[in-house]
Protein backbone atom coordinates (compact mmCIF):
# COMPACT_ATOMS: atom_id res chain seq x y z
CA UNK A 1 0.00 0.00 0.00
CA UNK A 2 2.66 2.64 1.23
CA UNK A 3 2.36 6.11 1.09
CA UNK A 4 0.28 6.08 -1.88
CA UNK A 5 -3.14 8.19 -1.14
CA UNK A 6 -5.01 6.96 -3.38
CA UNK A 7 -4.08 3.34 -3.38
CA UNK A 8 -6.95 1.04 -3.08
CA UNK A 9 -7.81 -0.26 -0.03
CA UNK A 10 -8.60 -3.83 0.66
CA UNK A 11 -11.62 -5.16 -1.08
CA UNK A 12 -12.74 -2.03 -2.72
CA UNK A 13 -11.74 -1.22 -6.10
CA UNK A 14 -8.88 0.41 -7.71
CA UNK A 15 -9.37 4.51 -7.99
CA UNK A 16 -7.00 6.56 -9.79
CA UNK A 17 -8.47 9.17 -8.26
CA UNK A 18 -10.26 10.83 -5.24
CA UNK A 19 -14.17 10.48 -5.08
CA UNK A 20 -16.32 13.58 -5.44
CA UNK A 21 -18.85 14.15 -2.39
CA UNK A 22 -21.92 13.58 -4.58
CA UNK A 23 -20.11 10.74 -6.14
CA UNK A 24 -19.49 8.89 -2.57
CA UNK A 25 -23.38 9.57 -1.72
CA UNK A 26 -24.50 7.80 -4.64
CA UNK A 27 -21.86 5.03 -3.98
CA UNK A 28 -23.69 4.95 -0.20
CA UNK A 29 -26.52 5.37 -1.32
CA UNK A 30 -26.83 2.31 -3.54
CA UNK A 31 -24.75 -0.11 -0.92
CA UNK A 32 -27.12 0.91 1.88
CA UNK A 33 -30.69 0.07 -0.42
CA UNK A 34 -28.76 -3.20 -1.46
CA UNK A 35 -28.11 -4.26 1.91
CA UNK A 36 -31.29 -5.38 3.52
CA UNK A 37 -33.62 -4.40 0.87
CA UNK A 38 -37.52 -3.52 2.24
CA UNK A 39 -37.89 -5.43 5.85
CA UNK A 40 -40.38 -4.54 8.55
CA UNK A 41 -39.04 -2.62 11.46
CA UNK A 42 -40.86 -2.37 15.09
CA UNK A 43 -40.30 0.68 17.00
CA UNK A 44 -42.10 4.00 18.67
CA UNK A 45 -43.26 7.05 16.21
CA UNK A 46 -41.88 10.23 17.48
CA UNK A 47 -41.70 13.73 16.15
CA UNK A 48 -43.72 13.20 13.19
CA UNK A 49 -44.43 16.03 10.87
CA UNK A 50 -46.82 16.25 7.95
CA UNK A 51 -45.79 18.50 5.41
CA UNK A 52 -48.39 20.34 3.08
CA UNK A 53 -46.76 18.22 0.16
CA UNK A 54 -48.64 14.90 1.98
CA UNK A 55 -45.56 13.36 3.02
CA UNK A 56 -44.71 12.65 6.42
CA UNK A 57 -41.19 12.90 8.56
CA UNK A 58 -40.57 10.71 12.06
CA UNK A 59 -38.33 9.17 13.89
CA UNK A 60 -38.57 5.39 14.70
CA UNK A 61 -37.04 4.70 17.92
CA UNK A 62 -36.24 2.17 20.92
CA UNK A 63 -34.43 2.85 24.11
CA UNK A 64 -31.18 2.10 22.61
CA UNK A 65 -31.73 3.36 18.80
CA UNK A 66 -32.99 5.58 16.41
CA UNK A 67 -33.84 6.44 13.23
CA UNK A 68 -34.93 9.36 10.87
CA UNK A 69 -37.86 7.85 8.55
CA UNK A 70 -39.98 9.60 5.48
CA UNK A 71 -43.06 7.98 3.86
CA UNK A 72 -44.41 9.67 0.90
CA UNK A 73 -47.38 11.15 0.16
CA UNK A 74 -48.54 7.89 -2.42
CA UNK A 75 -48.11 6.17 1.07
CA UNK A 76 -49.80 8.06 3.50
CA UNK A 77 -52.40 8.24 1.28
CA UNK A 78 -53.27 4.47 1.83
CA UNK A 79 -52.04 5.42 5.61
CA UNK A 80 -55.13 7.04 6.87
CA UNK A 81 -54.30 9.57 9.77
CA UNK A 82 -51.03 9.64 11.24
CA UNK A 83 -50.35 8.17 14.77
CA UNK A 84 -49.94 9.71 17.71
CA UNK A 85 -46.67 10.36 18.96
CA UNK A 86 -45.23 7.66 21.33
CA UNK A 87 -47.79 4.52 19.61
CA UNK A 88 -45.26 1.70 18.71
CA UNK A 89 -45.48 0.37 15.28
CA UNK A 90 -44.32 -1.77 12.58
CA UNK A 91 -43.20 -0.22 9.44
CA UNK A 92 -42.34 -2.10 6.35
CA UNK A 93 -39.74 0.28 5.12
CA UNK A 94 -36.29 0.42 2.58
CA UNK A 95 -33.08 2.08 4.02
CA UNK A 96 -31.79 4.58 1.71
CA UNK A 97 -29.38 7.94 2.37
CA UNK A 98 -30.51 11.37 1.18
CA UNK A 99 -27.20 12.26 -0.59
CA UNK A 100 -28.39 16.40 -0.05
CA UNK A 101 -27.56 16.03 3.79
CA UNK A 102 -25.63 12.97 3.84
CA UNK A 103 -28.44 11.42 5.97
CA UNK A 104 -29.42 7.95 6.30
CA UNK A 105 -33.16 7.14 6.88
CA UNK A 106 -35.85 4.70 6.16
CA UNK A 107 -38.26 4.79 3.41
CA UNK A 108 -41.46 3.66 4.80
CA UNK A 109 -44.45 2.41 2.86
CA UNK A 110 -46.54 0.81 5.52
CA UNK A 111 -47.21 1.89 9.32
CA UNK A 112 -49.31 -0.15 11.96
CA UNK A 113 -49.88 0.09 15.16
CA UNK A 114 -49.12 -2.69 16.65
CA UNK A 115 -52.27 -3.09 19.01
CA UNK A 116 -53.89 -3.34 15.66
CA UNK A 117 -52.30 -6.37 13.99
CA UNK A 118 -50.64 -9.85 14.40
CA UNK A 119 -47.73 -11.01 12.67
CA UNK A 120 -49.76 -12.56 10.18
CA UNK A 121 -51.49 -9.53 9.19
CA UNK A 122 -47.76 -7.60 9.10
CA UNK A 123 -46.55 -10.87 6.97
CA UNK A 124 -49.78 -10.05 4.60
CA UNK A 125 -49.35 -7.13 4.00
CA UNK A 126 -45.81 -7.41 2.95
CA UNK A 127 -46.97 -10.27 0.30
CA UNK A 128 -49.55 -7.85 -1.02
CA UNK A 129 -46.92 -5.14 -1.71
CA UNK A 130 -44.45 -7.16 -2.98
CA UNK A 131 -46.71 -8.96 -5.27
CA UNK A 132 -48.44 -5.83 -6.23
CA UNK A 133 -44.99 -4.28 -6.69
CA UNK A 134 -44.17 -7.15 -9.23
CA UNK A 135 -47.87 -6.47 -11.00
CA UNK A 136 -49.16 -9.68 -10.25
CA UNK A 137 -52.27 -7.83 -8.68
CA UNK A 138 -52.83 -5.78 -11.71
CA UNK A 139 -56.16 -5.95 -13.89
CA UNK A 140 -54.09 -6.01 -17.13
CA UNK A 141 -52.82 -9.47 -16.38
CA UNK A 142 -56.58 -11.19 -15.88
CA UNK A 143 -56.97 -13.58 -18.46
CA UNK A 144 -59.91 -14.45 -20.35
CA UNK A 145 -62.00 -18.06 -18.83
CA UNK A 146 -62.31 -20.41 -21.79
CA UNK A 147 -65.87 -20.73 -23.23
CA UNK A 148 -66.01 -24.45 -23.19
CA UNK A 149 -63.40 -25.84 -20.87
CA UNK A 150 -62.22 -29.69 -22.06
CA UNK A 151 -59.88 -30.25 -19.33
CA UNK A 152 -59.94 -28.60 -15.95
CA UNK A 153 -57.55 -29.13 -13.32
CA UNK A 154 -58.92 -28.90 -9.70
CA UNK A 155 -56.41 -27.81 -6.66
CA UNK A 156 -58.03 -28.71 -3.21
CA UNK A 157 -57.92 -31.24 -1.15
CA UNK A 158 -58.62 -34.69 -1.88
CA UNK A 159 -61.36 -35.63 0.64
CA UNK A 160 -63.27 -32.17 1.32
CA UNK A 161 -66.72 -31.84 0.17
CA UNK A 162 -64.94 -29.04 -1.41
CA UNK A 163 -64.46 -31.57 -4.62
CA UNK A 164 -67.87 -33.06 -4.06
CA UNK A 165 -69.30 -29.68 -4.52
CA UNK A 166 -67.29 -28.86 -7.73
CA UNK A 167 -67.58 -32.29 -9.15
CA UNK A 168 -71.78 -32.19 -8.84
CA UNK A 169 -72.03 -28.39 -10.60
CA UNK A 170 -69.82 -29.72 -13.20
CA UNK A 171 -71.91 -32.77 -13.92
CA UNK A 172 -75.00 -30.99 -14.21
CA UNK A 173 -73.75 -28.33 -15.83
CA UNK A 174 -70.78 -29.38 -18.02
CA UNK A 175 -70.15 -33.19 -18.23
CA UNK A 176 -68.18 -32.79 -21.22
CA UNK A 177 -65.10 -31.88 -19.31
CA UNK A 178 -62.41 -33.85 -18.07
CA UNK A 179 -61.10 -32.45 -14.47
CA UNK A 180 -57.84 -33.60 -13.16
CA UNK A 181 -57.56 -33.47 -9.51
CA UNK A 182 -54.54 -32.40 -8.22
CA UNK A 183 -55.11 -33.01 -4.54
CA UNK A 184 -53.16 -30.74 -1.66
CA UNK A 185 -53.42 -30.11 2.19
CA UNK A 186 -54.92 -26.67 1.90
CA UNK A 187 -54.26 -26.13 5.94
CA UNK A 188 -51.78 -26.66 8.18
CA UNK A 189 -48.23 -27.61 7.96
CA UNK A 190 -46.89 -28.94 4.89
CA UNK A 191 -49.86 -26.59 2.90
CA UNK A 192 -47.45 -24.23 1.35
CA UNK A 193 -45.26 -26.54 0.02
CA UNK A 194 -48.30 -29.23 -1.07
CA UNK A 195 -49.70 -26.03 -2.87
CA UNK A 196 -47.40 -24.73 -4.77
CA UNK A 197 -46.37 -28.40 -5.93
CA UNK A 198 -49.79 -29.00 -6.96
CA UNK A 199 -49.84 -25.69 -8.68
CA UNK A 200 -46.75 -26.42 -10.25
CA UNK A 201 -47.78 -29.68 -11.56
CA UNK A 202 -50.82 -27.98 -13.41
CA UNK A 203 -48.50 -26.44 -15.55
CA UNK A 204 -47.49 -30.09 -16.92
CA UNK A 205 -50.95 -31.10 -17.32
CA UNK A 206 -52.86 -30.17 -20.88
CA UNK A 207 -55.92 -28.35 -19.19
CA UNK A 208 -57.00 -25.22 -20.44
CA UNK A 209 -58.26 -23.98 -16.96
CA UNK A 210 -57.43 -24.33 -13.28
CA UNK A 211 -59.63 -23.87 -10.12
CA UNK A 212 -58.41 -23.65 -6.26
CA UNK A 213 -60.29 -24.69 -3.99
CA UNK A 214 -60.97 -24.41 -0.03
CA UNK A 215 -63.66 -24.32 2.43
CA UNK A 216 -64.80 -21.80 4.81
CA UNK A 217 -61.90 -21.77 7.76
CA UNK A 218 -61.42 -19.26 10.49
CA UNK A 219 -58.10 -16.65 9.56
CA UNK A 220 -55.01 -18.90 10.60
CA UNK A 221 -56.99 -22.23 8.36
CA UNK A 222 -56.87 -19.99 5.22
CA UNK A 223 -53.30 -18.75 5.80
CA UNK A 224 -51.64 -20.95 3.35
CA UNK A 225 -53.42 -19.08 0.37
CA UNK A 226 -51.67 -15.61 1.65
CA UNK A 227 -48.12 -16.87 1.39
CA UNK A 228 -46.18 -15.25 -0.78
CA UNK A 229 -45.13 -18.76 -2.52
CA UNK A 230 -48.45 -19.95 -3.11
CA UNK A 231 -49.45 -16.39 -4.50
CA UNK A 232 -46.10 -16.84 -6.57
CA UNK A 233 -47.34 -20.18 -7.84
CA UNK A 234 -50.80 -19.33 -8.95
CA UNK A 235 -49.28 -15.97 -10.93
CA UNK A 236 -47.03 -18.81 -12.88
CA UNK A 237 -50.02 -21.43 -13.85
CA UNK A 238 -50.31 -21.11 -17.63
CA UNK A 239 -53.80 -21.23 -17.91
CA UNK A 240 -56.66 -18.88 -16.22
CA UNK A 241 -57.02 -19.42 -12.53
CA UNK A 242 -60.49 -19.21 -10.76
CA UNK A 243 -59.50 -19.30 -7.13
CA UNK A 244 -62.59 -19.94 -4.27
CA UNK A 245 -60.93 -19.47 -0.76
CA UNK A 246 -63.25 -19.56 2.33
CA UNK A 247 -66.41 -17.90 2.50
CA UNK A 248 -67.71 -14.90 0.31
CA UNK A 249 -66.33 -12.47 3.28
CA UNK A 250 -62.72 -14.11 3.35
CA UNK A 251 -60.69 -12.87 0.71
CA UNK A 252 -57.12 -14.18 0.07
CA UNK A 253 -54.08 -12.69 -1.52
CA UNK A 254 -54.29 -16.18 -3.84
CA UNK A 255 -57.76 -14.57 -4.64
CA UNK A 256 -56.35 -11.24 -6.00
CA UNK A 257 -53.39 -12.83 -7.63
CA UNK A 258 -56.01 -15.25 -9.57
CA UNK A 259 -57.41 -14.74 -12.69
CA UNK A 260 -60.83 -14.69 -11.56
CA UNK A 261 -62.58 -15.50 -7.66
CA UNK A 262 -65.20 -16.86 -6.96
CA UNK A 263 -67.37 -16.46 -3.49
CA UNK A 264 -67.67 -19.99 -2.72
CA UNK A 265 -66.53 -23.17 -4.18
CA UNK A 266 -69.66 -24.42 -5.84
CA UNK A 267 -69.67 -20.52 -7.72
CA UNK A 268 -66.42 -21.08 -9.28
CA UNK A 269 -67.73 -24.18 -10.82
CA UNK A 270 -70.63 -22.21 -12.12
CA UNK A 271 -67.76 -19.65 -13.61
CA UNK A 272 -65.53 -22.24 -14.98
CA UNK A 273 -68.54 -24.63 -16.64
CA UNK A 274 -70.73 -23.42 -19.32
CA UNK A 275 -74.79 -24.73 -18.84
CA UNK A 276 -74.74 -27.83 -21.46
CA UNK A 277 -78.78 -27.37 -22.13
CA UNK A 278 -78.77 -23.44 -22.43
CA UNK A 279 -75.44 -24.31 -25.24
CA UNK A 280 -77.90 -26.62 -26.61
CA UNK A 281 -80.62 -24.24 -27.68
CA UNK A 282 -78.25 -21.60 -28.63
CA UNK A 283 -77.10 -24.09 -31.07
CA UNK A 284 -80.65 -24.83 -32.40
CA UNK A 285 -81.33 -21.08 -32.47
CA UNK A 286 -78.25 -20.61 -35.01
CA UNK A 287 -79.83 -23.55 -36.62
CA UNK A 288 -82.80 -21.94 -37.37
CA UNK A 289 -81.20 -18.74 -38.75
CA UNK A 290 -79.33 -20.69 -40.92
CA UNK A 291 -82.21 -22.18 -42.45
CA UNK A 292 -84.00 -18.80 -42.60
CA UNK A 293 -81.02 -17.29 -44.50
CA UNK A 294 -80.79 -19.57 -47.16
CA UNK A 295 -84.58 -19.63 -47.63
CA UNK A 296 -83.64 -15.82 -48.35
CA UNK A 297 -81.59 -16.27 -51.25
CA UNK A 298 -83.51 -18.94 -52.58
CA UNK A 299 -86.82 -17.33 -52.84
CA UNK A 300 -84.47 -14.58 -54.61
CA UNK A 301 -83.48 -16.80 -57.00
CA UNK A 302 -86.90 -18.14 -57.31
CA UNK A 303 -88.23 -14.64 -58.09
CA UNK A 304 -85.54 -14.42 -60.46
CA UNK A 305 -86.40 -17.14 -62.71
CA UNK A 306 -89.78 -16.35 -62.52
CA UNK A 307 -88.85 -12.75 -64.37
CA UNK A 308 -86.94 -14.95 -66.28
CA UNK A 309 -89.47 -16.86 -67.80
CA UNK A 310 -91.70 -13.79 -68.07
CA UNK A 311 -89.09 -12.33 -69.77
CA UNK A 312 -88.98 -15.70 -71.86
CA UNK A 313 -92.45 -16.01 -72.99
CA UNK A 314 -92.79 -12.37 -74.32
CA UNK A 315 -89.67 -12.42 -76.40
CA UNK A 316 -91.32 -15.45 -78.11
CA UNK A 317 -94.48 -14.12 -78.49
CA UNK A 318 -92.58 -11.17 -80.36
CA UNK A 319 -90.95 -13.50 -82.67
CA UNK A 320 -94.01 -15.38 -83.21
CA UNK A 321 -95.94 -12.21 -83.88
CA UNK A 322 -93.22 -10.90 -86.76
CA UNK A 323 -93.62 -14.46 -88.18
CA UNK A 324 -97.29 -14.20 -88.45
CA UNK A 325 -97.37 -11.04 -89.74
CA UNK A 326 -94.57 -12.73 -92.79
CA UNK A 327 -97.20 -15.24 -93.26
CA UNK A 328 -99.76 -12.81 -93.69
CA UNK A 329 -97.87 -10.66 -96.14
CA UNK A 330 -96.53 -13.81 -98.03
CA UNK A 331 -100.23 -15.02 -98.21
CA UNK A 332 -101.28 -11.86 -99.89
CA UNK A 333 -98.86 -11.83 -102.59
CA UNK A 334 -99.37 -15.10 -103.42
CA UNK A 335 -103.52 -14.46 -103.53
CA UNK A 336 -102.36 -11.29 -106.35
CA UNK A 337 -100.40 -14.09 -108.33
CA UNK A 338 -103.76 -16.56 -107.72
CA UNK A 339 -105.41 -17.09 -111.56
CA UNK A 340 -108.71 -16.65 -110.07
CA UNK A 341 -107.69 -12.72 -109.77
CA UNK A 342 -106.89 -12.97 -113.55
CA UNK A 343 -110.65 -14.26 -113.62
CA UNK A 344 -111.83 -11.41 -111.69
CA UNK A 345 -110.88 -9.60 -113.95
CA UNK A 346 -113.33 -10.97 -117.07
CA UNK A 347 -111.07 -13.76 -118.77
CA UNK A 348 -112.33 -16.78 -119.11
CA UNK A 349 -110.77 -20.09 -118.84
CA UNK A 350 -112.01 -23.25 -121.29
CA UNK A 351 -110.74 -26.62 -119.78
CA UNK A 352 -111.88 -30.10 -121.85
CA UNK A 353 -114.03 -32.78 -119.93
CA UNK A 354 -110.57 -34.02 -118.35
CA UNK A 355 -109.68 -30.80 -117.10
CA UNK A 356 -107.08 -29.99 -119.38
CA UNK A 357 -106.84 -26.36 -120.52
CA UNK A 358 -107.52 -25.74 -123.66
CA UNK A 359 -105.43 -23.02 -125.26
CA UNK A 360 -105.56 -23.70 -128.79
CA UNK A 361 -108.44 -23.78 -131.82
CA UNK A 362 -107.07 -27.32 -132.26
CA UNK A 363 -107.62 -27.89 -129.22
CA UNK A 364 -111.67 -28.29 -130.21
CA UNK A 365 -113.56 -30.35 -132.50
CA UNK A 366 -116.78 -29.14 -133.47
CA UNK A 367 -119.85 -29.99 -131.19
CA UNK A 368 -117.06 -31.28 -128.42
CA UNK A 369 -118.54 -30.08 -125.05
CA UNK A 370 -116.48 -28.06 -122.44
CA UNK A 371 -116.28 -26.52 -119.39
CA UNK A 372 -116.00 -22.70 -119.48
CA UNK A 373 -114.22 -21.38 -115.88
CA UNK A 374 -115.63 -17.56 -115.14
CA UNK A 375 -114.71 -15.96 -111.58
CA UNK A 376 -117.81 -16.99 -109.75
CA UNK A 377 -117.88 -20.54 -110.66
CA UNK A 378 -118.56 -22.65 -114.06
CA UNK A 379 -120.53 -23.34 -117.07
CA UNK A 380 -120.89 -26.55 -119.30
CA UNK A 381 -120.28 -25.30 -123.33
CA UNK A 382 -120.52 -26.86 -126.87
CA UNK A 383 -118.46 -26.00 -129.80
CA UNK A 384 -120.76 -25.35 -132.76
CA UNK A 385 -118.59 -24.12 -135.56
CA UNK A 386 -115.50 -25.34 -136.55
CA UNK A 387 -114.12 -22.29 -139.31
CA UNK A 388 -113.45 -20.18 -135.66
CA UNK A 389 -110.51 -17.71 -136.90
CA UNK A 390 -107.01 -18.38 -135.47
CA UNK B 1 -61.88 -28.00 -34.56
CA UNK B 2 -63.30 -27.19 -31.16
CA UNK B 3 -66.78 -26.52 -30.10
CA UNK B 4 -65.77 -22.47 -29.55
CA UNK B 5 -64.54 -22.77 -33.42
CA UNK B 6 -67.59 -24.53 -34.63
CA UNK B 7 -70.07 -21.85 -33.20
CA UNK B 8 -67.33 -19.14 -33.68
CA UNK B 9 -67.61 -20.17 -37.41
CA UNK B 10 -71.55 -20.81 -37.41
CA UNK B 11 -72.04 -17.60 -36.30
CA UNK B 12 -70.17 -15.90 -39.03
CA UNK B 13 -71.90 -18.36 -41.66
CA UNK B 14 -75.35 -17.08 -40.22
CA UNK B 15 -74.50 -13.21 -39.70
CA UNK B 16 -73.23 -14.01 -43.82
CA UNK B 17 -76.44 -15.19 -45.06
CA UNK B 18 -78.51 -12.50 -43.02
CA UNK B 19 -76.97 -9.32 -43.74
CA UNK B 20 -74.97 -9.98 -47.55
CA UNK B 21 -76.53 -10.00 -50.70
CA UNK B 22 -75.27 -13.71 -51.62
CA UNK B 23 -76.34 -15.88 -54.98
CA UNK B 24 -77.08 -18.66 -54.74
CA UNK B 25 -74.51 -20.86 -55.40
CA UNK B 26 -72.41 -18.93 -52.20
CA UNK B 27 -75.38 -18.91 -50.03
CA UNK B 28 -75.76 -22.68 -50.62
CA UNK B 29 -72.14 -23.46 -49.92
CA UNK B 30 -71.95 -21.47 -46.78
CA UNK B 31 -75.45 -23.10 -45.83
CA UNK B 32 -74.06 -26.57 -46.02
CA UNK B 33 -70.81 -25.66 -44.46
CA UNK B 34 -73.25 -24.29 -41.46
CA UNK B 35 -74.55 -27.57 -40.87
CA UNK B 36 -71.50 -28.94 -41.21
CA UNK B 37 -70.06 -27.21 -38.18
CA UNK B 38 -73.83 -27.87 -36.47
CA UNK B 39 -74.01 -31.58 -36.96
CA UNK B 40 -69.85 -30.85 -35.27
CA UNK B 41 -70.94 -28.59 -32.35
CA UNK B 42 -74.46 -31.31 -31.58
CA UNK B 43 -72.07 -34.63 -31.10
CA UNK B 44 -69.22 -32.82 -29.39
CA UNK B 45 -72.03 -30.90 -26.49
CA UNK B 46 -73.70 -34.86 -26.76
CA UNK B 47 -70.75 -36.64 -26.03
CA UNK B 48 -70.70 -36.65 -22.31
CA UNK B 49 -67.73 -38.70 -21.75
CA UNK B 50 -67.05 -36.36 -18.16
CA UNK B 51 -64.35 -37.87 -16.27
CA UNK B 52 -62.98 -37.14 -13.01
CA UNK B 53 -59.00 -38.52 -12.93
CA UNK B 54 -56.55 -38.15 -9.83
CA UNK B 55 -53.58 -36.60 -10.80
CA UNK B 56 -50.88 -38.32 -8.67
CA UNK B 57 -46.67 -37.81 -9.29
CA UNK B 58 -44.56 -40.48 -9.06
CA UNK B 59 -41.10 -40.93 -8.47
CA UNK B 60 -38.49 -39.87 -11.43
CA UNK B 61 -40.93 -36.40 -12.04
CA UNK B 62 -43.51 -38.29 -13.89
CA UNK B 63 -47.59 -37.95 -13.67
CA UNK B 64 -49.61 -40.52 -13.70
CA UNK B 65 -53.62 -40.13 -13.83
CA UNK B 66 -56.14 -42.49 -12.36
CA UNK B 67 -59.91 -42.79 -13.00
CA UNK B 68 -61.34 -41.64 -9.55
CA UNK B 69 -64.81 -43.42 -9.03
CA UNK B 70 -67.53 -41.34 -7.45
Amino acid sequence: MGGDLFSPADGVAPRDRAFGVAEIAALLRAAVEGAIGQVWIRGEITGLKRYQSGHWYFTLRDPDAQVRCVMWRTYTQRAGSPPADGTEVYILARPSLWEERGELRLSAVVVLPTAAVGVAERERERTRLALEHDGLLALERKRPLPAFPRAVALVTSADGAVLHDILTVQRRRWPLATVLVVSARVQGSGAVEDLVRALQMVSRLSVDLCLLARGGGSREDLGAFDDERVCRAVAAVPVPVISAVGHETDVSLADLVADRRAPTPSAAAEMAFPDRDHVMSGLDHLADRLAQGLRRPTRLAQERLLRSGDRLATAWSRRIGRWQRTVERHAAQLEALSPLRVLERGYAVAQGTDGRVLRRVADLSPAMPFTLRLADGAVAARVDNRGGTR
Amino acid sequence: MTLAEDLRRLEEIVRHLEEDDLDLDRSLALFEEGIRHLRQAREILSAADARVQEVVAEAGDTIRMVDRDE
